[in-house]
Parts: C-alpha cells; structure tokens; sequence
C-alpha cells in the first residue's frame, strides 16, 4: 500500500464547525427552520412483562390542540417486523419496562407531554425476570458475538495448566449496567410527503436510512436522512431505536407537517440501548518468572428476550497476551430488559476490566512490576488468528508511559503511602482497540468553483470529521488543505459506513483516497470546473491483525476515614498508527479516559427486580464525572508507522481511550489501600469496609 | 392557559403569549427558534441549557417563562458581537475544549457567568479561606463549572479555556 506523502495530515487544525458550536448555532436534529412543527410524545409501558389489555384515550384526544393519539390498534402495520425492538405498536405484549406502547401528536411539546399522561391504560400483568446471575440455570450460548465472532475459543488445556502451574489465579470481576448518555437525547424530526426527510440524530445516516426503508418497506430513494451534527452517541446512535419508527408513523399521521420527536433523558434508560452488566471469571496460571501457560475468560451477560445483543466481552483476552493454553466463553442470559446494544468500545471496554486487574494480582503475587509482567507475555503473532500484526507497539506504551509518569520510583508495597488524611497509590493497565474498516463506503471528488468538494455521507460526533476529512482529502489531491471542503452527514452524499467500531477516520479516509487517485487519473491537476470522481474503500486483506494499542496509568488518591475516591492524575499513552489531527485527537483519548474514569468511580444503572426499572433513570441519580472530578488527563502517543492498515496509515482512536482506564484506576486503589475492589463502580463502600484503621 | 409577556432575547425585544406550563427554555426554542441554549435534561441536571438571564447564570429549563416578564436574555449566540466570538467562546475554541459541542454553549454561559461571580468574589466550595481573594485555580474553576456536564470528556480543556478567558478579560 503506498502511503500518503503528509503535509496536511498531522496538522494541528482547528475544528471547522467550532465557531458554530461554540455559539450553539450547529443545527442538531430537533433544530431546523420547520414552520410550524408537530410534537410527538411517546406512552411507555409501566409493566415489564405482559400484555396491553386496553388503552382509553379518550381524555387525551378532548384536550385541545392533540392532533391524534397512536396505539397498537390504530398504528399502521409495517412492513417488516423482524426486528422486535423495531416492530414497535404492532402488537399487544409488554416485554420490558419502558417499553412503548403509543404516542400523542399534539400542537405543542407541552400539550402532547400532557396528553400522554391522561391514557388510561390496562394490563394484563406477567411475571417478570430481570436477574442476571452466574448461575442461573437457563444461560445459553449465542450463536456469535458482535458483530460476528466466534462465541467461544479454546486452544490447549487451561485446567491441565491450572493444575500443574506453581502461581495461578482464579476470580470474579464484574462490571455494572451503564448508559451511553450522550449530551444530545436521541431525537427525531420527520416529514412525510409521499416521500419522508428525517433529521435524526444517528452515528449514520445511510444506515439509518437502510434500516428505516426496511421497516416501512420504502424504497431508498423515498428516504432521506439528515445528520450533519451529532450530539455525542458513543453507540447508542449507531442503529434507529424503536423510537424512530414511532417518528416516522407519526409522520406519516399528519403527511406534510413535520413532527418532533425528543426523548426524554429519562425516557433514554429504557429505549436507547445500554451497555449489559458483565460477570467475568477470569483464570491464569504462570511460572515463577511470570510466563502465562493459561489465560481463560468465562463471561455472563444479559440480553433482552426480544433481541439478543451478545457484548463480546471475552475478545482482547484472545489476543492481548501469548499463552499457550486459552479459553474464552459467553454465555446469556435472556431477560425482560430493555435492549442493550453498543457502547463505546463495546467487548473491549469491559473485556478489558477483568484480565487487566487479574494481571495486576498475578503481578502482585509474583512479586513483579505489573508493566513487566505484561512485557512478559508479548505474543509474537496474533495468539487468536495466528496473523502477524500489522505494528504492535503496546510495549513502547508501557515504557513511554512509565517514564512520563514516573513509574521507576514506585515502591509496589500496597497501602503504606499517606500524605496527611489520604492514602496514595498508582496503577496501570494495558489498552487495546481492533482496528476495523468497513466493507462499503463512496466519496465523491469535485473540482467546483476553484475549490476541491468532498461528498461523502459521514458523520462528526465531535470527532473531528469535517476537520480530518479535508485533510485527507488534501493530502491524497497534492492540494493545500484550506481549498478543500467537506460535505457530510447526508443521504444525499454518496454513502458511508455507520461511525462505529472506531472506524470512520479508516473507512471514509480511503474512500477519499480512492476517489482523489481516480481524479487526478482522470483530470491531472488541471482540472475544469464540476469535473467530478469518486472512489470507494477497499476490504482489508486480512492478512494482519491489525490493533491500536496503549497504556492507562492512574494516581489515585483514598481517604483514609471516608473512603472517598479522587484521581488527580490519568495518563495514557496510545498506539493508533498516524494521528490526523493531534487536537481532535488529543480530545477523543482524553474523552475516552475520562469517560474511562466516570465507569470506575460513578457510573451503574440500578435495576430494581421488583419492577424492571432503572431506578436511577437521571443525571441526579446516574452519575458521570464532573469537571470537579478530573484533574491533570494527559494523552500521548509514539510515533507509529504502519503501512498495512490503510493509505492514511491511522488506526481508529474513538475508543481505546477508555478501554483500560477503569481497570488502571482500581488496580491504583489497591495500591493506595491495599484494599482490592473486583466489582465496578469503586465507591467508597467498598473500599471503607476493608480498610484498617491506623 | 396562556399570558402575555415581554423578553428581551440576545438584544432583540420580543412581546407575546406564552402557555403558562411553558419553560424558557421550550420558549427559547420552539416559540423564538433560538436553538443555542441545548435541552439534556430538563431537569436542571445537566447545564446544556444555561442562559444568561439579566446577567446571572440560570438553568432555562427550570425557569418557567411567565416568571421572567420583562428580563434580558442571552445565549451563547449572543454572546458574539459584531461577528467577534467572546473571549470565552474564542478561548474553548483554541482549547479544543469541546467534541459534540451540544454541551457547550451552556458551558460558555455558565463559565461568563461564572467569572463574573468570581470578580464580585463570590466564593465556592473549594474556596478555603472566602474571606481572602482566592486565585482562580483548577480547582476553583473545576468547582464552579461542575454544574455543566460533558460527556464528550472534555473537562481538562474547559479548565485552562476558562482561566485562559479569565485571563484575557482581566484588563477590560
């Protein structure tokens, strides 16, 4: 693959739609110039299992200024309900609390807010189960992992080598429910006029697109999508959630008239997806020196009963480390919950937690630094494919990050620093992310009006799309970057894969490469006005496995009489190949980190059995870091080349920033107290019983 | 039930009926189009939604319009004169010290409002003697910007654009 000569990637630019979103002038999905808009407010469900044996709207449809009230006996019949999240309003039964179950379309937001408090509904309630424990006895086995792997690997014999190896390692670590929580609800403006224009608030509107003709049985040229700006998604925009069909049927209610749908941040916990609590049994065994002769990952998870989303939490422990015996499994189980899907580095981000605070007890047993342990068991090749790596350069993370840090003058003896009330600690933890391209996306190249005009139908979650794609598109032309223009977020540009799997920057990039490699071979570089190309993205070999790396290191401060948490300092340094653009950049890994940071010490949605109900269905009650809870978050990288990820060399940096940092910051509270937390979040509780007095 | 009221929103003087349930904020933005202020919560939980109201910070979600007859509004739109960012705006620009950017005019209001309330020397919890005039530390900043969450992760960058701004518009 030849790579790009870089003169405008690696630049440090400022983001192209900041003056817009400094001045709140970015139009999100609920803020186009419509005329006179319709509201849309949806009616949930107040049972976790069972049936709607009626729904009296009459009250509902007096109120003046309601438009119409939709319900399972009025709602049009769509064309596909194969997706049971999706098919929503076409039958009778409740299968999770929160589920939806109508809609009022009224005047005002107010109005229909209103009116959908006055339905008066029955149920024929069902028991319901929403427990999820290791032993139940109704786990099975997925038939894949997201988004297609292998549900379980085995190679060698893990229970011979636990038996034979002098130092072994057998515990459970957990990790809770969280909410992807993106600033921006989930919303949805639609207009139906024969044919239907949705601004939606989506991490992809092609996909989007796609999935909504689907339901509807529209062709796709009856469907466009609308996204240029996305107020954060992590995930959770990545595919239309039942709410959006229920836009569109309002839609398709008042034809010509375009209806808003905002979710409720409340309304988010039931019907946006969510990360799956995990329960992970993780085994190791090694020799005295530190060598692994096993490394097993048992995991147990949750899906809902209506549609099954396997986490591939067990992934990184297929590669992340050599060992020549090796197990990993997933089992779920199937509950009366709402759907949970993708969040930020989903398989990862979890998968991370368990094996990289195991390492830090084998290491502590082994009386070894943790980052030499690690050292220890770099495999050669992809221990899983048996691939080479495309570049591997997690040690290079480690050590660079140590010496930032300053790891050497660390004394591994836990709980015996304090400086006045608080005890000190430091930990780290190993981070790695896949690095994917999609299989299908199209830019368009033109030459109009003196400048060069990218089209491609991407998207900017506050990634940094509409900056780094000019600077691709500028360096694949030979042209000065501020003579390129990007257009993004929009059916009507060619199409673009969904911005997920931190894939964006590698799929859309070579797309752009591709369409200015056939520009310049069509028109040279005296091109006339509206002289166009495209190019489209080309599937990886598969002759590599291809990973970023890095290295999360975490000072953590413990209370020695309260038990309160704080970190002052989080330090990664990251892998990722060529970095586009080192200020958006810098802002996804420490974003990533601090959201990283928010899982270990705040973040768990609260499932009440007795009801199905994320009880802590708010910011007041779901925490998330706050400005007062991050101090210094620094983000650095090597100087990474590799030539066999893409044209652009650049791996994705969305989400390996918050793979490791929660297992760093438990294993630097250990350090801190001594006291080792095996189940996310680490809160006071947790830590304050264990510790001694002194 | 609906009743009259005047507003001043971003300099412009605005004179209508408002349904009495209404927020300011569902005012602002789906009566008057003003699209700045962002809705994250409507609970008062998140900050996306800050506004300058005569001059003061406040959650526009959890001020009900008819209670604000008669009062100057400004939203991070407004905040720009004459085509020239504020300082604030300009400095979380230079910052980077945002990504989805859905959070972050109710940032620049809260961090407007909240320089003011330092220079009147108004303390905050992690003031440690309010009697004394404290620096506008990471702390003091971190502390005062908390009600404005970001989940973009964008907070080591909102600390130093804020001082950097403070800084700036120190001399005026």
């Amino acid at each position: 693959m030849t790579a790009l000569h870089s003169r405008a990637i690696g630049r440090d630019l400022l983001r192209r739609d900041g003056r817009l979103k400094v001045t709140g002038t970015a139009p999100y999905a609920y803020e186009g110039p419509l005329g006179k808009p319709a509201y849309c407010h949806l009616i949930q469900a107040t049972i976790a299992r069972g049936r709607v044996t009626g729904m009296d709207t009459t009250s509902a449809q007096a109120i003046d200024g309601v438009i119409t009230v939709l319900t399972a006996d009025n709602a049009e019949r769509l064309a596909s309900t194969e997706d049971n999240e999706l098919a929503v309003l076409q039958s009778d039964e409740v299968a999770f609390r929160g589920q939806i179950i109508g809609a009022v379309i009224a005047e005002t937001s107010e109005v229909a807010r209103h009116a959908a408090g006055t339905v008066q509904v029955t149920y024929a309630q069902e028991p319901h189960d929403v427990e999820l424990s290791v032993d139940r006895a109704d786990l099975y086995k997925p038939y894949k992992i997201n988004p297609a792997y292998p549900t379980d690997t085995a190679d060698g014999d893990v229970a011979a080598a636990m038996a034979s190896a002098p130092v072994t390692l057998e515990n459970t670590y957990t990790t809770a429910m969280y909410h992807n929580n993106p600033m921006e609800p989930h919303t949805t403006t639609a207009l139906w006029d024969g044919s239907l224009t949705m601004w939606d608030s989506t991490q992809g509107v092609h996909s989007a697109r796609s999935v909504i003709a689907r339901v509807f049985g529209f062709d796709h040229e009856q469907v466009r999508v609308v996204c240029p700006y996305v107020g954060g998604g992590f995930g959770s925009k990545g595919t239309p959630h039942a709410h959006v069909v229920v836009a569109v049927m309002a839609a398709r209610a008042t034809p010509g008239r375009a209806v808003k749908l905002a979710l409720t941040r409340q309304q988010m916990f039931f019907l946006t997806g969510y990360r799956t609590p995990t329960i992970q049994k993780m085994q190791l065994a090694a020799d005295r020196d530190g060598h692994l002769a096993a490394i097993a990952l048992d995991v147990v998870e949750q899906t809902s009963r209506i549609k099954e989303f396997a986490e591939q939490t067990g992934m990184p422990t297929r590669s992340m480390y050599a060992a020549p015996n090796r197990r990993t499994t997933h089992r779920l189980a199937a509950l009366d919950v709402p759907v949970p899907t993708w969040m930020r580095a989903p398989g990862e981000c979890p998968g991370m937690f368990g094996p990289e605070v195991a390492l830090d007890e084998l290491a502590e047993q082994l009386g070894l630094d943790p980052i030499e342990l690690r050292i220890r068991n770099e495999p050669s090749v992809d221990p899983d494919s048996g691939r080479p790596w495309s570049s591997r350069n997690l040690i290079a993370c480690l050590r660079e990050g140590a010496e930032r840090f300053g790891w050497a003058e660390r004394d591994p003896a836990p709980g015996v620093r304090r400086q006045g009330d608080w005890l000190v600690g430091t930990g780290v933890a190993a981070s790695v992310y896949p690095t994917y391209r999609m299989a299908v996306s199209t830019a368009t190249l033109r030459y109009e009006r003196s400048r060069y005009v990218v089209e491609i139908g991407a998207a900017d979650l506050g990634t940094g799309t509409w900056t780094t794609l000019p600077q691709i598109a500028a360096d694949a032309l030979g042209v000065d970057v501020d003579d390129v223009d990007a257009r993004i977020g929009d059916t009507d540009y060619p199409i673009a894969s969904v911005a997920g799997g931190s894939s964006g920057m590698s799929t859309w990039g070579s797309a752009i490469v591709e369409a200015a490699r056939a520009f310049r071979d069509k028109f040279g570089t005296d091109p006339a006005d509206g002289d166009e190309a495209e190019g489209s993205v080309s599937p990886p070999t598969g002759k590599y496995a291809m990973h970023a790396f890095g290295a999360q290191f975490v000072e953590a401060r413990v209370h020695a009489d309260t038990g309160e948490i704080r970190v002052p300092r989080l330090l990664g340094v990251f892998a990722a190949g060529r970095i586009i653009n080192p200020r958006t950049a810098r802002s996804q890994f420490i974003g990533g980190m601090t959201m990283g940071l928010s899982m270990a010490l705040h973040e768990q949605s609260v499932l009440d059995p007795r009801f199905g109900h994320v009880v802590n269905h708010d910011f007041a009650d779901y925490h998330i870091s706050v400005c007062a809870d991050v101090g210094d978050v620094q983000a650095h990288w090597i100087d990474e080349y590799d030539p066999h990820v893409n044209a652009m060399g650049s791996k994705g940096i969305g989400e390996i920033g918050i793979v490791g940092t929660a297992a760093a910051v438990v294993n630097a509270v250990h350090h801190a107290t001594g006291v080792r937390v095996r189940d996310l979040p680490v809160t006071l509780d947790k830590v304050l019983a264990q510790l001694t007095p002194n | 039930m609906k009743t009259e009221l005047s507003l001043d929103v971003d300099g412009e003087p605005y004179h209508l009926a408002v349904d009495t349930r209404m927020t300011l904020l569902d005012l602002l933005r789906e009566r008057l189009g003003k699209m700045s202020p962002k809705k994250g919560c409507d609970h008062g939980q998140c900050g996306a939604c800050t506004v300058l109201i005569n001059g003061r910070r406040a959650l526009a979600c959890l001020a009900l319009a008819v209670a604000h007859d008669g009062s100057e509004v400004v939203t991070a739109d407004g905040l720009a004169h004459d085509g020239a960012l504020h300082p604030v705006a300009q400095a979380f620009l230079d910052h980077d010290a945002f990504q989805c950017g859905y959070c972050t005019p109710g940032q620049i209001c809260s961090a407007v409002g909240m320089l003011d309330e330092f220079a009147q020397g108004w303390p905050s919890a992690a003031t440690i003697y309010p009697a004394s005039e404290p620096e506008l530390d990471h702390d003091e900043v971190a502390e005062r910007m908390s009600g404005n969450l970001c989940r973009c992760g964008a907070y080591a960058n909102i600390v130093p654009a804020v001082q950097d701004a403070a800084g700036q518009m120190a001399p005026r």
